[in-house]
């Protein structure tokens, strides 16, 4: 079947079956591999793309299903020249490590700030539970989120938002 | 208590001073936060098809025949491949997987077989590869194969395993691999002269690692110059290269094994899996490139599961409580095969129940006990986890027992740094490499249990025990670890100059998101004495060197690391020289600024300008046989709802000694990611098996991972007081302590809350239902 | 996990949706949100030969809200749940539950009448549903018919709707002002199917005792169930510790929980006796302050 909707602001017209999932669209039709396939039941988000600005699991959506849609993924967060502000604080945060989780969580968080910019640590928790990550163990990622608040016009980043402490302390050689 | 954001360096601003101990910002984050990372399954290749593995349903079963005629004949199948054609000739056997780590003649019966031939010993074992255009096309294909097989009984613990009623390999006596016994001292004397000897059972769940991005392979077959280049290598590419070139009857030179991005590890990436070779074989029968992407349930099928043992445990004390001897047996279900680290896990059980204290007498036996589940292998604190929690109760319990403050029980043993080196019991029988000797480096365990009790506030904590506020039961609980790292036997590095005047590096440490890129970089910009901007850091694939060994037993800051320092003497040792040349001075006068060289006469030239007609290319290496140990310890408050079993996390805080922090905010990552994990374990993940040797827990609505709602309140701090002495940069391996000390910690927290009903957390999980469970059976006893 | 093959249409009326149901012979399956459909499909324990996607069916997306109860179509998602204001005071156990339900990205797509469909034993909607005598409307080719959530449900992922049939509303009564409430769960994990939960609430007389008390129960049988005989200890009492707990010990006794990889039988039992409490005087609570406001 035929199938054409936008995906990061550009139209696209593809041939699928119709068992082909948004996620296998995407990253094979389209070439657009930033979306990650982590489960295909639908349990760790990391396949999370913005449909018509709501968070959607694209492994649990049909490609067809898209027609006249607006798809945005990873790819379409930022251009070349710079991290969106979002992308930034993950940086700045540590808020990954083996990296294939985080599509779907700049996706999940861009769609929550976009609606929400001033989504408590509670609600950015919340939100974020439905995105598995291994490495991080979370907290970063949260902090993250808080950090980029402010550019979507939520509230000034304050590090203690997260009740958590990130301390290294030197005490010198002893020996 | 919340620490500032630290002082993040974007890589491209050149610090004051060393990039060593500074928290650089991420090189992989620019690649990774746009999408634009290459994982296993982005590699796509011209006419490339897709595989897929039709995997046994049952356990245990003879295998008659596997019949894909009819998948065959199905549109856009190319190939249907069983073991018939993979050992060739009639009666030929297929390969089997060799050990890498603790490879013991003995274990020889056992080798997984690369695909089943005539038995089949775990669900979701290999018995066919579809090759098709589309994998979609290649599943739908599996359900054509027609398996004639013969049921056998399931072997679905090790308890049955250790009955031998039923053996699982032809050319055995036992389902008993190998013991591993760990013995110093002299352990009836030690237990002769003790007033108290702490006894318990202990249970320990399987677990999982479940990366987040499954295993893949792309393998790419070269008609013409009949090599094959293996996309998707992880974290020991070299020996996996060899193994599959072996296996193929190729030389290893035609076999690359090619790295990119990797999606976690935690110790599951180190096996040489069985894909590794079925898909290269099968890239080379189709002639095609052939891409396998494993399925979330394969993986948790076939990936290296851990953990899963039981024993007993006991423990001497002395009246003033210094405890004299630790003694016992535990029986690790290594489920189906070894395959290449299975037996990590049962060895440091073996090994490390003294933890970290100072415990003369030791005698403690780990059987490997094979059964019909998935094959186990290294998980992130193999063994440590399950130990660290035997030796922590048993002083939680035996200082309560003797009417002593676990605590102050816990001083009184911890190594010092006047015991340094301290050597931990041996272990037999070990791998031909190693005396089975283990020392530990440098430290003072007090040091770090000091700074924990100091942090956490433990003093004014104590009035929390056992309290009841709000309906909850209140607890808190302490316990020490040690981690082991940078295991040998070596590590090499290259360094280049190109044409341009530009530094490549290159290292066959691999990364599996760790941050390699960025660690190793600020190693080798200091090294070097150029921004890290200047330099490109290549690491992991065949193609880069000669050699190469990669990730595991958190060695890569150290090994790695160190083979850089080894490179980068040789690099500038080689620009000096060939500066000198146009420089007109002696090498030794050639002072290096940056990338350009100085004579003491002004004279200058830029390592582009070098470049132009000199090639420098140097080799760096480092060797070690001895291993790096980081320590410390962790300390929780708790809230157990004793009505639902349900246990709040209300501080948690570890302090690790790691010698050396080459980025200290990356390192910080690995150990709350690792708490995390730990706390998986302790409360979540259980990886459930039936009589039938059936997996129940097939999908991750079932093996439950840690989410960002459960575990929010966390903290750790990091110390560097006794570097390690025996690498240049004084690091020391510590990817897994937040993981190792967790289960411990929890159970005496957890036990400390419901001290008033006498519950005594020894099995793992701690799932509300499981608690609930034991809180009932302690208060009607 | 790629779903076996099938073919696809989206009809753009209801008449339509419902023949192609009819014509497919029990074949054919409809498809709302598709999130509890996609995952049987990539596993492959369902093969349909057409799926019928119901997005373009006008209609059946509203929340009406009315004097005479809450109206959610079919294809209402739990996001439009979430985000509706008026249920606060419309229909307070569904908007307490609807923060239990799943994860941010599933309540994007996920919608009421794929839940009630998938019918599974511990999701909120069906347990809500049953609590509170929702009916349950249901078309087809051969007409529409009602049935109450209490005859809906038949057994774990069962229910009494034919191949043919679809689910297009449910309807609850009206919530009168001055009916409590309170809904409980504990899962694993947020967002987790609850190992067991409940819905409670009830009406207090002019002696301030509990009257028409209604106990809805999840994950604690194989199907939502109400538990009339700890309703019946309630009822005519004033909702004290006492009574709560004499109540939440008869929930207890008239639950037939199984066991399961997160939770055995008895724990189950456990869970809805300390639930139960918990709601009851979560809700008693409210009546109290409802009294204290009309003085």
């Amino acid at each position: 079947m035929k199938v054409s909707f936008k995906v990061n602001g550009k139209p696209v017209a593809t041939e699928v079956e119709p068992r082909t999932t948004l996620s296998l669209c995407l990253r094979d039709n389209l070439r657009l591999t930033g979306t990650h396939v982590g489960c295909e039941h639908g349990v760790c988000g990391a396949c999370t793309v913005i449909v018509d600005g709501d968070a959607v699991r694209s492994c649990l959506t049909l490609a067809v299903q898209m027609e006249g849609c607006d798809v945005v993924t990873v790819e379409g967060l930022s251009d070349e020249a710079a991290l969106s502000p979002l992308q930034a604080a993950f940086r700045r945060h540590n808020a990954l490590q083996c990296g294939f989780c985080t599509p779907g969580m700049l996706t999940t968080a861009h769609a929550l700030l976009s609606e929400e910019p001033n989504a408590s640590v509670e609600r950015i928790r919340e939100v974020l539970s439905g995105n598995l990550c291994r490495c991080t163990g979370y907290l970063p990622i949260v902090e993250a989120v808080l950090d980029a608040r402010a550019a979507y016009g939520g509230p000034a980043y304050q590090p203690a938002d997260a009740g958590h402490g990130a301390s290294h302390a030197s005490a010198g050689a002893a020996r | 208590m919340n620490a500032p954001v630290p002082d993040l360096l974007p890589e491209s601003t050149p610090p004051d001073g060393p990039y060593v101990g500074r928290s650089m910002q991420r090189v992989e984050d620019l690649r990774l936060l746009r999408g634009r990372g290459t994982y296993a399954d982005d590699v796509a290749l011209p006419g490339m098809l897709h595989a897929a593995m039709l995997r046994s349903s049952v356990a245990h079963a003879r295998l008659r025949s596997v019949d894909a005629t009819a998948a065959r004949a199905m549109p856009g199948v190319h190939a249907v491949i069983t073991a018939t054609e993979i050992a060739g000739a009639p009666g030929a056997k297929v390969p089997t997987v060799p050990l890498r780590l603790q490879p013991l003649a003995c274990m020889e019966p056992y080798r997984q077989p690369v695909i089943a031939q005539d038995r089949i010993r775990h669900v979701g074992e290999v018995l066919a590869i579809v090759v098709a255009d589309s994998l979609a096309l290649a599943e739908d294909a599996l359900e054509a194969i027609e398996v004639d097989l013969e049921s056998l009984p399931p072997v679905a613990d090790w308890r049955s395993s250790a009955a031998d009623q039923t053996l699982l390999f032809d050319n055995t006596s036992t389902n008993r691999g190998v013991t591993f016994t760990a013995r110093r001292g002299d352990i009836d004397a030690a237990f002769g002269k003790a007033t108290h000897v702490q006894r318990e059972r202990f249970t320990i769940q399987r677990q999982a690692p479940v990366t987040m991005e499954t295993r893949g392979v792309v393998a790419d077959w070269d008609a013409v110059n009949s090599r094959i280049v293996v996309y998707g290598a992880a974290k020991v590419p070299y020996f996996n290269r060899r193994t599959s070139a072996d296996m193929l009857g190729m030389k290893h030179s035609e076999v690359d094994f090619i790295e990119g991005d990797t999606g976690g590890s935690f110790g599951a990436r180190g096996e040489f899996y069985v894909e590794d070779f079925l898909v290269p074989f099968a890239a080379r029968h189709v002639r095609r490139p052939v891409k396998w992407i494993s399925d979330r349930r394969e993986d948790l099928m076939t990936m290296a599961q851990s953990r899963e043992c039981e024993a007993e445990a006991e423990m001497a004390f002395a009246a003033d409580g210094t405890i004299l001897g630790v003694r016992g047996t535990a029986w690790c279900d290594l489920g189906a095969y070894p395959r290449t680290n299975g037996l990590i896990q049962p060895r440091n059980i073996a090994h490390f129940l003294t933890n970290a204290y100072r415990i003369e007498a030791v005698e403690f036996a780990s059987h490997v006990q094979f059964t019909n589940k998935g094959p186990a292998g290294t998980y992130r604190a193999p063994g440590r986890s399950e130990t660290t929690m035997f030796c922590e109760r048993l002083i939680d319990l035996g200082a309560r027992a003797i009417g002593l403050d676990p605590v102050e029980v816990r001083r009184r043993n911890l190594v010092t740094a006047d015991d340094m080196p301290w050597h931990f019991a041996s272990v037999t029988p070990s791998e031909p490499a190693s005396t089975g000797v283990t020392e530990a480096d440098s430290g003072d365990y007090r040091s770090t249990f000091e700074r924990c009790l100091t942090e956490f506030d433990w003093a004014g904590k104590q009035a929390l025990q056992g309290k009841r506020i709000d309906g909850r039961h209140h607890g808190i609980g302490v316990a020490c670890f040690i981690e082991g790292g940078a295991a040998g036997p070596r590590e090499n590095a290259k360094i280049e100059m190109a044409s341009d005047g530009s530094v490549t590096l290159y290292v066959g440490s691999t990364s599996v998101g760790q941050g390699l890129e960025t660690s190793l970089g600020q190693i080798a910009a200091d090294a070097l004495g150029i921004p890290m901007s200047a330099l490109t850091l290549l690491h992991g694939s065949t193609t880069y060197l000669s050699e190469g060994f990669g990730s595991y037993h958190s060695r890569s800051t150290v090994m790695g690391g160190s083979a850089i320092i080894d490179a980068a003497g040789k690099f500038k040792q080689a620009v000096r020289e060939a500066a000198a040349v146009y420089l007109e001075c002696l090498a030794d006068q050639v002072v290096l600024e940056g990338t350009q060289a100085r004579s003491p006469r002004g004279r200058s030239i830029s390592f582009a300008e070098l470049a132009r007609s000199e090639k420098i290319i140097v080799e760096g290496t480092f060797a070690n046989h001895h291993h790096t140990w980081a320590y410390g310890a962790a300390a929780a408050h708790v809230a157990v709802d004793a009505r639902t079993g349900h246990v709040a996390i209300v501080d948690y805080l570890v302090v690790e000694d790691v010698g050396r922090a080459v980025n200290p905010l990356l390192l910080h990552g690995q150990v709350i990611g690792g708490t995390v994990q730990g706390l998986g374990g302790a409360f979540l993940e259980d990886m459930i098996y039936d009589a039938e040797g059936q997996m129940i827990t097939g999908t991750l609505a079932d093996y439950l991972l840690p989410t960002a709602t459960d575990f929010p309140q966390l903290r750790a701090i990091t110390l560097e007081e006794y570097p390690s002495p025996i690498n240049p940069i004084g690091a020391k391996g510590a990817g897994e302590g937040g993981t190792i000390v967790v289960a411990a910690v929890i159970a005496n927290a957890v036990a400390n809350a419901l001290a008033e009903y006498g519950v005594n957390p020894t099995s793992l999980p701690l799932s509300p239902s499981k608690l609930w469970q034991m809180i009932e059976t302690a208060r009607a006893a | 996990m790629k779903p076996p093959q099938f073919e696809y249409a989206a009809p753009a009326s209801l008449s339509e949706a419902l023949a192609l149901l009819t014509a497919s012979d029990g074949e054919a399956k409809p498809l709302a949100g598709g999130q509890s459909l996609m995952p049987v499909l990539a596993f492959r324990l369902a093969s349909p030969s057409l799926l019928v996607d119901l997005r373009h069916i006008p209609g059946l997306d509203r929340i009406e809200v009315g004097a005479d109860g809450v109206r959610l179509g079919a294809k209402v998602r739990w996001r439009d749940i979430e985000r509706d204001t008026r249920l606060a005071t419309a229909l307070p156990p569904l908007a307490e539950a609807i923060g239990h339900v799943a994860h941010y990205q599933i309540r994007n797509r996920g919608t009421v009448g794929g839940s009630l469909a998938h019918a599974d034993p511990a999701a909120e909607l069906p347990g809500i549903a049953v609590a509170c005598d929702a009916m349950i409307e249901i078309a087809s080719s051969r007409g529409t018919r009602k049935v109450a959530a209490a005859d809906f449900f038949e057994g774990a992922l069962t229910t009494v709707l034919a191949s043919d049939e679809l689910i297009t509303a449910i309807a609850f009564p009206a919530w009168p002002a001055g009916r409590v409430s309170a809904f409980e769960e504990l899962a694993r994990r947020h967002g987790d199917f609850a190992m067991a939960g409940t819905a409670v609430w009830f009406d207090v007389d002019r002696l301030g005792h509990a009257s028409n008390t209604h106990i809805g129960v999840i994950g604690a049988s194989d199907r939502p169930r109400r538990l009339h005989a700890a309703e019946a200890v309630l009822n005519g009492k004033p909702a004290d510790a006492t009574s709560i707990a004499a109540a939440a010990r008869a929930a207890a006794q008239a639950v037939d929980p199984a066991d399961d990889l997160h939770a055995s039988a008895a724990y189950r039992r456990n869970l809805i006796e300390v639930l139960v409490e918990r709601a009851l005087t979560r809700a008693s609570k409210q009546a109290d302050s409802a009294v204290k406001g009309s003085h």
